[in-house]
């Protein structure tokens, strides 16, 4: 693209690298990004989309010639209206940081200093740069307030950091990044860390905020429905490369790269649901549950589960999934109720349990990093409970091993690695074919998902599809995305502040007449699809002027 | 199943939701009056528990059967257990700890003396030592991983793996007998003046600010550092403030409650310090007292010192607690 | 891991603690004259024959610092492993059990814990029989309080990990959990604690033995050896501060050993993956 003296940022060939400390090596030099040129107008929004790794947050943060953690900036320009600031000496970018560039951190609880107002924080860039007097900063940090919908907007900048909630914060330091009226402001996955529900109101408020200051803005996120409602263009990034840039509309509806294509068509598919039957394998009935200091976390849940199906546990933080999921496994017994398996009551307490029963019920968790123990190795991890359970030693376990490793798909070669020495995606496949190990009924899967890359993630789910047809497994699956619910899921439980709201068959549950929480949920989270933030909105308005 | 976990009613709860910072502050000093119990009851009665017969230890090489049962009976030792306990631990809180199986005399008179002394030689170390530390600490930061840092870290490495009486002979030998520039023994009465007295502890003073200041500049710089890489600095950072206004306004006011908690930490070790300190410099105090009274076996002397040391331990411990939790804004402004 | 990865104070570190330990394993061979043979005046100067001079009584200080060597490293060495493997022990059982047990376990290490350790040790040992097992059993207990309290922190960052929950989903008892899933993830930050340990051992027995609490005479020992030549430092004499010197240069070596590995652990947990 020529360059235009229209351009307020200009990106030409950036080159950022870091300096690792990999265990037992010497350190090496990595590129995080390579060779990533954009322009961006006044006014307008850049959409910067990609996996965890891509390299995303540097290039944002180069926008304010910042490197995080040891990256260096050895490449390239940063034009910013004319100014190459990667040239500028520290005094120099001083007055661009702050004052001409602002940025809005994703997580915001530790973003804002815990010892200072909120107001102070908000108005500090602006008067000390010397933009405007105290009074000035003030009037403008009480106008934006009211633009970002935060509640008693005269009185909240008077509040500390923890005395607000995590999406009201994520306001407050979009107000900040806003206040000095800055020609560009990075937000660095603001939503990220917020529930769907919470992320559409400030989605919308930052949405609303960008229009009202005409404000440029980069704006980063792994989620790419998310960005497709914010941004004027986008552009894809792997592995610190750019893989696709255009236009909104262009990228979302006619991706010219395998990679994009497979971003913008992940899990569109639905699934044909299995009837229900009336013996189920998995019965929790009238289940409620309590953390030792008195918190009740489980109001009397029921549900079922028959086998060789899937029912799909739908609900935001703190609704109480994946504590249904430890209740099963006995971690955290009932305070109330019970669970019967396979026709026979379940034995509250983990450690009453009977080793078959353990066996019988196995756990998948999102975090396979943490799942396996650093210092054992593939053969380790998925041999033991084999030697646990079915007594197998030296040639017969490393057979049965092998055919696990055939089973999720990977060679023999991996037999003696360490988790460290295999990717996110092989990790959750070596956790799989641990819990396959044990020859089980029942697989809780609690989001095994949602810490992968979008393709990679699709590949599990096809694994676990697979492995559910040839096994007659049963998955009590948890999710908080319900793209995923629609493509495996062949019952459906909706869960709000522990409390269970909807359930049943597939069909039934994801269709109207929706109970006032799954209706919000459903329409909180975000489609692949241009103008759908300003649908929502719209609706919104037009139900609460009918009211 | 019962389900009566509804503890909002109970009075206790309702004034912990009201004033959070001063409910904590209570609950921190109740928990140091009875750590303070429970350490006396160690003291008294662990002491009483271990093998070893005082009487004929007393009496040493002299000790016939009758003798032995004459001493018990004077020193009150055939009396139960229990009873001598509540004894002892009655006069102790009104400051009568008994008399010296040494020397007879009362042992409170003695350690009335010897603790002004003590305080007074750790007072002055720490006035000296405390504003170094921080000091030093703060300079190390700032030329973090920088030659004055890693010039700082080997010192205070080595300093931390010196044992005090090796460094206070070490300045007798050289300050005291080679230059004479300063007084040994560390000789101090009553109705000395003030300066007199800090020129006759100048030596003990500097042994204790070296075997203290390494320890804590270490810790400051920790607690420095881990402000520092705080997600909320990089915001400063972003923010385009000065170098000096982030330190300032941003880390400062996060740094304090460590460094608070670090320096009382140190006063506690101070207050051990000193023992080994007093007896390498005969310097009339508690540690010293305490020493000779191990070596005698003078029991009523041994338990008063061990507890008025626990004490002041547990009481400096107690207060490095209460002032980060009083320095901690989450709690100074509740929700 | 390779030796070249070991940096150059780390070196110096190890090769004084070798140095002491030959020192202490051959002793006999080495020391010029006996741990107590009187072999000329008191307090006598250094000198070609006797490299550091003489002591309070007339012996060979260099020899009396070789034999030295092997009371104190003897000593610390079995307190710090004795206090290493029960405060180990204790705080990995509270840390998988939890409940009732890490309650009891870690009140009653609070209330040890309270009192400061010399005082704690100067109470015990008034009552006690002076004795070689007694010093070192009075050591290791006081000691492995504050090892508990690291290896309670330690095991606890382990055992809320999610592989360790899943090996008690799969109903592995506690030993396992303990020796195979927590202790070998825990190994390099407690290699770096017993060097800790090591060092303070050497202190504090340096420290008993200077308050005429710790080793008996005539029985060669470094602290004990700067408690008999004390005396001589007001006429000048610098016999006192040989043994001192030994006990700080040993003191610096583990440091800076430990140093390193502390510094190694930590680039393990933060270097990587920040991109």
């Amino acid at each position: 693209m020529p360059e235009t003296s229209s351009n307020l940022l200009t990106v030409r060939n950036l080159k950022i690298e870091a300096t690792s400390y990999p265990p037992g090596e010497p350190p090496k030099r990595i590129t995080i990004v390579d060779g990533v040129s954009f322009d961006l107008q006044k006014g307008r929004v850049l959409g910067l989309i990609g996996e965890s790794g891509a390299g995303k947050s540097t290039i944002g943060l180069s926008a304010l010639a910042y490197g995080r953690g040891g990256a260096e900036i050895t490449g390239g320009e940063v034009i910013l209206n004319g100014t190459n600031i990667l040239a500028l000496g520290k005094g120099g970018i001083r007055k661009v940081r702050g004052a001409r560039v602002c940025y809005v951190a994703q997580s915001a609880a530790a973003a804002f200093n815990p010892a200072h107002r909120l107001g102070d924080q908000v108005i500090e860039a602006s008067v000390k740069h010397g933009l405007m007097t105290k009074e000035e900063a003030r009037k403008r940090a009480l106008y934006l307030f009211r633009v970002l919908g935060l509640p008693n907007p005269e009185t909240f900048g008077d509040r500390f950091p923890h005395q607000v909630s995590g999406g009201q914060l994520q306001r407050a330091m979009t107000a900040m990044a806003l206040c000095p009226n800055p020609e560009l402001i990075v937000f660095d996955e603001p939503t990220t860390a917020l529930d769907v529900t919470t992320q559409i109101d400030v989605l919308a408020a930052i949405k609303h905020a960008i229009e009202e200051t005409d404000t440029a803005a980069l704006y980063i996120t792994h989620d790419l429905a998310v960005v497709a409602q914010i941004s004027d263009d986008i552009m894809v990034l792997r592995h610190g490369r750019t893989v696709e840039y255009g236009s909104v509309k262009q990228i979302i509806e006619a991706p010219t790269q395998d990679y994009t294509r497979a971003l913008v068509n992940v899990r569109q598919t639905a699934r044909q649901e299995a009837p229900d039957q009336s013996k189920p394998l998995l019965k929790v009935d009238n289940v409620s549950a309590q953390y030792s200091n008195g918190f009740k976390v489980l109001h009397g849940v029921s549900l079922h589960l028959c086998k060789g199906q899937t029912l799909a546990i739908v609900g935001e933080s703190g609704s109480g999934k994946s504590t249904l999921a430890r209740v099963v496994t006995g971690l955290l017994p009932p305070s109330e109720g019970g669970i019967t398996f396979d026709g026979k009551p379940l034995t509250p307490a983990l450690k009453n349990r009977p080793r078959e029963d353990l066996r019988r019920i196995q756990l998948i968790y999102q975090m396979a990093d943490t799942a396996m123990n650093p210092r054992q190795t593939v053969r380790d991890i998925i041999g033991r409970p084999l030697a646990f359970y079915d007594g197998l030693r030296g040639a017969a376990k490393t057979a049965r091993v092998k055919e696990l490793l055939d089973q999720i798909e990977m060679g023999n070669g991996f037999i003696d690695r360490y988790p460290a020495e295999l990717s996110g995606g092989q990790k959750q496949r070596v956790a799989i074919a641990r819990a396959l190990a044990a020859r089980p009924e029942l697989i809780l899967c609690d989001e095994p998902t949602s810490a992968l890359d979008p393709l990679v993630a699709e590949g599990i789910l096809k694994l676990l599809m697979k492995l559910q047809e040839e096994q007659q497994l049963s998955y009590v699956f948890i999710t908080h995305d319900i793209a995923i619910v629609r493509a495996i899921a062949d019952s459906v439980a909706v869960m709000h502040r522990g409390r269970l709201v909807r359930f049943g068959p597939k069909s039934q549950a994801l269709s109207p007449p929706f109970d006032d929480y799954t209706d919000l949920l459903l329409k909180s989270v975000p489609e692949m699809e241009i103008g759908w933030l300003e649908r929502v909105l719209n609706t919104r308005r037009m139900e609460s002027a009918g009211n | 199943m019962s389900n009566s976990t509804e503890t909002e009613s109970l009075p206790g709860q309702r004034f912990r939701e009201r004033f959070p910072l001063l409910a904590l502050v209570i609950e921190r000093m109740l928990l140091s009056v009875l750590l303070l119990f429970a350490v006396s009851v160690l003291i008294f009665g662990g002491v009483e528990a271990l093998p070893g017969d005082f009487a004929s230890t007393y009496l040493g090489q002299s000790a016939t059967p009758q003798a032995v049962a004459n001493i018990r009976a004077e020193l009150g030792l055939d009396r139960p257990l229990v009873t001598r306990y509540f004894e002892w631990l009655g006069g102790a809180v009104q400051g009568d700890f008994g008399t010296s199986w040494a020397s007879r005399n009362s042992v409170s008179e003695q350690v009335g003396n010897r603790l002004g002394n003590s305080l007074f030689l750790a007072g002055f170390a720490a006035v000296i030592a405390v504003p170094l530390a921080v000091g030093l600490g703060m300079l190390s930061v700032h030329f973090r991983d920088r030659l004055p840092d890693k010039i700082i870290n080997v010192i205070s490495l080595a300093a931390i793996s010196l044992p005090e009486f090796f460094i206070g002979y070490l300045l007798i030998l050289y300050f005291a007998v080679n230059f004479g520039v300063a007084t040994f023994p560390a000789t101090v009465f009553e109705g000395m003046g003030l300066i007199e007295r800090i020129k006759a502890i100048a030596l003990p003073t500097a042994t204790l600010v070296l075997v203290v200041l390494a320890h804590m500049m270490r810790m400051t710089r920790a607690a420095i550092l881990s402000v520092m890489s705080s997600a909320y600095m990089e915001t400063a950072e972003l923010k385009g403030l000065s170098a000096w206004r982030a330190i300032v306004k941003h880390a400062a006011p996060n740094a304090l409650a460590p460094i608070i908690n670090v320096v009382a930490l140190n006063l506690a070790y101070l207050v051990v310090g000193v023992v080994v300190v007093e007896v390498v410099f005969v310097y009339p105090g508690m540690g010293q007292y305490m020493v000779d009274a191990v070596t005698v076996r003078d029991m009523p002397v041994v338990q008063a010192c061990g507890l008025i040391f626990a004490a002041v331990y547990i009481f400096l411990n107690m207060l490095a607690d209460i002032l980060a939790i009083v320095a901690n804004p989450r709690l100074r402004h509740p929700r | 891991m390779r030796l070249r990865d070991i940096s150059i104070t780390a070196w110096i570190g190890m090769i004084g603690i070798a140095l002491a330990l030959i020192c202490a394993v051959f002793a006999p061979l080495i020391a010029p004259y006996g741990e107590t043979e009187v072999v000329g005046g008191v307090w006598q100067e250094a000198d070609a024959q006797f490299f550091f001079g003489l002591d309070n009584l007339g012996r060979d200080i260099l020899s009396r610092l070789i034999y030295g060597a092997r009371t104190t490293l003897f000593v610390a060495l079995a307190a710090t492993v004795i206090s290493f493997s029960l405060g180990i022990l204790l705080s990995f059982i509270a840390a998988v059990s939890g409940g009732v047990i890490d309650t009891v376990f870690s009140r009653f290490n609070d209330l040890m814990m309270s009192i400061p350790t010399l005082i704690f040790a100067l109470v015990v040992l008034a009552v006690l029989p002076q004795h070689l097992v007694v010093l070192i059993l009075v050591m290791a207990i006081l000691d492995s309080t504050r090892v508990y309290r690291l290896g309670r922190a330690v095991a606890l960052d382990v055992a809320v990990m999610e592989f360790v929950e899943a090996a008690r989903l799969r109903g592995e008892g506690t030993t396992w959990i303990i020796f195979r899933e927590i202790l070998p993830n825990t190994l390099s930050p407690l290699l770096a604690e017993f060097g800790l340990r090591f060092a303070f051992s050497i202190l504090f027995l340096s420290t008993l033995s200077f308050l005429g609490l710790g080793i008996q005479p005539p029985t060669a020992d470094w602290g004990g050896m700067v408690k008999e030549n004390k005396d001589g430092i007001i006429f000048g004499i610098s016999a006192a501060l040989v043994p001192g010197s030994a006990i700080a240069a040993l003191a610096v070596c583990v440091n800076l050993v430990v140093d390193w590995l502390l510094k190694r652990t930590s680039s393990l947990k933060g270097g990587r993956g920040d991109a």
